[in-house]
């Protein structure tokens, strides 16, 4: 069946409904779900006055971009998986290759490439314009709880 | 001398870096601040609801967390320098060991070296007990000197 364009954006504003809108802090970043794909997912960070690091260079913290690479990651996961299941991250390493530019949005594109029975395996980027010039790359594992015994939880006392 | 650098030199002296803390916009927005704890300053990361990332728990994003362990090494190395310096974080890698509840989280940092050029700096991150950790952090530095 031909894809519908406009069954896609209802699509993107039902997951940014359910990821961004629905969850406390990615709401109050001002996290915007933008695209996806299978396992994958792009979300928008709005430079905002208050997310500066930096006064004098109007920079974006990065403790801002953490949270996006974080949240899409997770977003991935998701995309990945195909059905609503309860994960909590891992580990998550993010290098930061590039100063980001002054009073600029930040895009995040992250990919879900690997999922086994309780684990999913997570990489991405931030990127002003493109993603072959990020600003920062993020690398995770996610605990799936969804299915059977939980590993992590209530075990870890 | 910017007011940055001042406000570090300034902090440097007194101790109070929470002068620091108010010059940076978004440590301020998600509610960074200084404790004392035991005679040791630590980070504090207030809670307020915006910090949440699964309402269903509820949890703390882990984001926020990341952006804790990320401050807290960054103040570490104001701290511990000789000279003001600026630091600039190559890496970090967070290690999620539980959920975050809705209460106030410390951090404290570690140097594991020292180096002219690059620091290591290990993080703690508890909530009501330091011996059951939410999470702990690695965190690679660069400290280039400041422009003269």
């Amino acid at each position: 069946m031909a894809p519908d364009p406009s069954d896609k954006q209802e699509q993107i504003a039902r997951l940014d409904q359910g990821f961004t809108q629905a969850v406390p802090h990615n709401r109050a970043l001002g996290l915007r779900f933008i695209d996806f794909a299978a396992g994958e997912a792009t979300i928008l960070l709005p430079w905002a006055p208050h997310l500066v690091g930096n006064p004098e260079t109007g920079v974006l913290h990065g403790g801002a971009i953490t949270s996006l690479l974080d949240a899409t990651c997770g977003a991935a996961v998701f995309m990945k998986l195909g059905e609503p299941m309860p994960i909590a991250t891992l580990d998550l390493r993010i290098d930061y290759l590039k100063r980001g530019e002054p009073r600029r949005d930040v895009l995040c594109k992250c990919t879900c490439y690997k999922v086994t029975r309780h684990v999913a395996f997570v990489r991405g980027f931030a990127y002003h314009d493109s993603e072959d010039d990020p600003i920062a790359a993020a690398s995770g594992s996610f605990i799936i709880q969804g299915r059977g015994h939980p590993i992590v939880g209530k075990g870890s006392k | 001398m910017s007011d940055l650098v001042r406000c570090i030199t300034e902090a440097k002296a007194t101790g109070d870096y929470r002068p620091v803390l108010a010059m940076i916009p978004y440590a301020n927005w998600l509610g960074i601040d200084t404790a004392e704890m035991d005679g040791e300053l630590v980070a504090k990361l207030r809670f307020s609801d915006p910090l949440i990332g699964n309402p269903v728990l509820p949890a703390l994003h882990g984001g926020t967390i990341g952006a804790l362990i990320e401050s807290t090494a960054v103040f570490r190395l104001f701290w511990e320098a000789e000279t003001v310096v600026i630091p600039k974080i190559i890496n970090l890698t967070v290690a999620y060991l539980r959920s975050g509840r809705p209460v106030d989280t410390y951090a404290q940092a570690h140097t594991t070296k020292h180096g002219r050029r690059v620091a290591s700096v290990w993080v703690e991150v508890w909530q009501e007990d330091r011996n059951r950790p939410i999470a702990t952090g690695t965190v690679n530095l660069l400290i280039e000197p400041l422009e003269k």
